[in-house]
């Protein structure tokens, strides 16, 4: 069954998942011990967002990991929107420094 | 007043261009851009800060710096200078470096910055190039885990690019 992706991330649980295993592939064990949930409950959360397309399964050994699924341009857009902010706020911030410099001039 | 801030990529050439403007003189502004005390109180996205380990502004000289979290966790990078035409732009070649300050890895990005003056405002030129595309993955990779490490802020705009992006 495939989900809507707003119902994936309705769920503040779910949110936080996501973030988890956008930095590194996760077991099911790894990601229950950072919540105060049951083995069960984190299972199911994994399934609806695996359903929706937005974790993989990859096999190590006996073990699976979760990770999360987005292509490398989607990665590379985001990264870009990302920077972009970060220069923004960084010009910003030599915008400040300008004008207080400027300031203490007079 | 209304600066102008342009950002462009063109993913064929791997090249991101910046330009802004700046409501300042050009000697305020190249001096933003080259000196260690200046840099470190405007580069960083916030709550991280730079932090600048040593510092030699000339042709093969370099900056090497630290980019500090909240927890005071240090990822540092070099930039080093190829070439320097006063007040008019420098060219440099980044890259990740370790806690002695070596260059770590093979992935890089040339970037240049030239200054042009106007009537009391300068404008900034950036074009920064990336060697290949592996080397965008790359920081695309290492942007997420800053990005993540950040906090919870960035999820919501995060989440909001994944929705858009399906």
């Amino acid at each position: 069954m495939r989900r809507d992706i707003f119902q994936a991330i309705a769920d503040p649980t779910r949110r936080a998942i996501l973030v988890l295993v956008a930095v590194q592939a996760m077991t099911p064990s790894a990601i229950a011990e950072h919540f105060d949930i049951t083995r069960q409950s984190i299972s199911k959360h994994l399934r609806i967002l695996s359903e929706c397309d937005l974790l993989a399964q990859k096999q190590d050994g006996r073990e699976i990991f979760y990770e999360l699924k987005i292509d490398k341009m989607k990665e590379i857009d985001v990264w870009l929107d990302q920077f972009r902010k970060i220069m923004d706020e960084n010009f910003q911030q030599l915008d400040q420094l300008l004008f207080t410099i400027k300031n203490n001039k007079k | 007043m209304n600066l102008l801030f342009d950002f462009t990529v063109d993913k064929t050439t791997k090249t991101i261009y910046i330009t802004r403007e700046f409501a300042a003189d050009l000697d305020l502004v190249w001096d933003a851009f080259t000196k260690p005390e200046m840099l470190d109180q405007w580069m960083g996205p916030k709550p991280w800060r730079v932090q600048t380990k040593e510092m030699d502004f000339r042709e093969g000289g370099r900056w090497w710096y630290a980019m500090v979290s909240p927890e005071n966790v240090e990822h540092y990078s070099l930039v080093e200078y190829i070439k320097i035409q006063p007040k008019t732009s420098f060219s440099t070649k980044n890259t990740f470096a370790d806690e002695n300050g070596n260059s770590k890895g093979n992935a890089f990005s040339l970037v240049k910055n030239s200054f042009q003056e106007g009537t009391g405002i300068t404008t900034v030129h950036v074009e920064k190039v990336f060697d290949d595309l592996s080397t965008l993955e790359m920081m695309a990779t290492n942007g997420f885990k800053e990005g993540t490490a950040v906090g919870y802020n960035n999820l919501d705009e995060f989440l909001r690019t994944l929705v858009t992006n399906k």
